[in-house]
């Protein structure tokens, strides 16, 4: 996660410095027009090469936004409550060999001397709550078995089981502004901003356990938010606030410079 | 100059140019940013199963072949281009099919033979090169032939990893997301490996090409490859450059010949 400006400064001024050669060639009467298609295209394609591995130029940034935005629009138009995720039917289940991450130096973990575990769901809603694990379990839940996307490009198959957030939200009444909702966990400042439709999707739950085993500290325990339809990193683990707001408010990853939607 | 009025029109009509520029400049930065994304999960397996492709599963690309400097840079830039991407070439379909330069692209019986006769005139095993009816010879047409399918399917595998969920009957298609990925990188090893041997051809048999394919200007009878039966990296000279020597030399001859 670099921002390697250094690259990009050497093209600007090699690209600057042929210009000038190439100018002063051009009305000294030394060279022709072809001649200077020719060192042109050259300068080109030195440009190109040394665009290698780099972030690309700093006028292509309000393009890239555009493109992210107009992508946006589409990922919300194909967005369907229909579509569901079986889990890759004949895959392998990860198991153990599912990747674990978070962002603290060691493995977030609740500390009960400050007190039981409880989540909160408030926000843009009407009744806002405070449930604990056993409150969570008791709510209509979700056992499914579903493939889990990473940006990274891997994906894992897994069962994960949990209570519905069309339940959750059935139970605090989101106002009608809420079109957002922020999934906070304690695991440092993490947490990621969703759109209310994805949250609302039938496989969107509030995940307390993993192949029936209640959730390991590796895997987000106490609970976490788990969605098929978000890449990995928009599935905030180690819970502990779900707010229902009228404007997003980004994300650990999305402030980064992923995307913000980061659908599938 | 030398030659009829007629003939001389551009070999490549004005969209044709356009599109095939738009499109190096969009598969160079969707195969650079594409490969950035790859080298973040560098292998196509499911987390827990195993995928067949040693010694190169879990082996990165050189970062200098990468474009987009981390994960989600190349991920916007990929994401971008792809709209230039899709929309160019349905300009460029759109254009083959409209003015029916589909016809010089249309596989038919004797493409084989054709390539194949091409393939011996490039190893010296026949003299003349092959008579054209159309603009591209036999294996240049099977070559872009299948690179507008490497595309299609490029475009189809990339729905699929795009949208596992969304679009997930793209992906059933393919064979899952990690075939989809699979379909992907494959179509990625086509069109790079096509679009290098078309560059290395251009320069070492048509470099006229360039210019047919920029302001557009080419003359049959003089640079076509037929005509300077150019083989690679030989025969680069216009077609009555050869000739011409040919004739000054009888001249001198006759003349020394006459002053005896």
């Amino acid at each position: 996660m670099t921002t390697p400006e250094k690259p990009l400064r050497l093209v600007r001024r090699a690209g600057d410095l042929m210009d000038r050669t190439v100018e002063s060639l051009r009305s000294s009467g030394q060279m022709e027009r072809r001649d200077f298609l020719r060192l042109g295209s050259l300068a080109l394609g030195g440009a190109l090469l040394s665009a290698c591995n780099s972030q690309g130029p700093k006028w292509a940034d309000g393009w890239l936004k555009t493109a992210e935005k107009q992508n946006e629009k589409v990922e919300r138009w194909l967005l369907s409550h229909d579509k569901i995720n079986r889990g890759a039917p004949g895959a392998m289940l990860a198991g153990d060999k599912f990747p674990s991450y978070f962002i603290s130096p060691t493995v977030p973990l609740w500390d009960y001397n400050t007190g039981p575990w409880f989540l909160e769901i408030g926000g843009a809603v009407k009744k806002p709550v405070t449930v604990s694990l056993m409150d969570l379990m008791a709510l209509k839940s979700r056992r499914q078995r579903v493939e889990h996307f990473c940006v990274e490009g891997w994906s894992a198959v897994e069962i994960l089981t949990g209570a519905l957030m069309t339940e959750v939200a059935r139970r605090v009444e989101p106002t009608s502004d809420a079109n957002y909702v922020d999934f906070v966990s304690f695991d440092k400042n993490y947490h990621e901003s969703w759109d209310i439709e994805s949250a609302l999707h039938p496989q969107t739950i509030v995940a307390y356990a993993k192949e029936d085993v209640l959730l390991s500290p590796a895997y987000g325990a106490p609970a976490r938010i788990h969605s098929p339809i978000k890449l990995g990193y928009k599935n905030t683990k180690y819970l502990t606030k779900i707010m229902f707001m009228p404007e997003r408010n980004g994300g650990y990853w999305s402030d980064i410079g992923y995307e913000w939607y980061g659908g599938t | 100059m030398n030659s009829p009025v007629g003939k001389r029109k551009a070999r490549h009509h004005p969209i044709v140019r356009l599109t095939h520029w738009v499109s190096a400049l969009a598969l160079l930065i969707m195969g650079a940013s594409g490969l950035r994304i790859f080298n973040a999960y560098p292998a196509f397996a499911r987390k827990g199963e195993y995928f067949g492709w040693w010694p190169w599963e879990g082996q990165p690309i050189a970062a200098n072949l990468t474009f987009g400097a981390w994960l989600g840079g190349a991920r916007h830039w990929h994401f971008a281009m792809m709209w230039v991407l899709v929309a160019n070439a349905v300009v460029y379909v759109g254009f083959l099919f409209l003015h029916g330069e589909w016809r010089s692209l249309r596989p038919v019986r004797g493409d084989f033979r054709d390539a194949l006769e091409m393939t011996k005139f490039y190893l010296y095993l026949r003299p003349k090169h092959p008579v054209q009816d159309s603009k591209h010879n036999a294996l240049q047409k099977n070559t872009y032939l299948v690179m507008l399918l490497a595309g299609v399917m490029a475009v189809v595998s990339g729905l699929a990893i795009w949208k596992p969920v969304s679009l997930g009957w793209i992906t059933t298609l393919m064979g899952g997301y990690a075939l989809a990925r699979w379909w992907h990188f494959l179509a990625m090893l086509i069109l790079a490996t096509l679009t290098i041997i078309h560059v290395i051809m251009v320069f070492a048999v048509d470099p006229y090409a360039i210019r047919a394919m920029t302001t557009g200007g080419y003359d049959e009878d003089r640079f076509s490859p037929e005509a300077r039966n150019a083989r690679p990296f030989v025969h680069l000279l216009p077609a009555e450059a050869a000739s011409s020597a040919i004739a000054v030399t009888d001249a001198a001859a006759l003349r020394t010949e006459a002053e005896k």
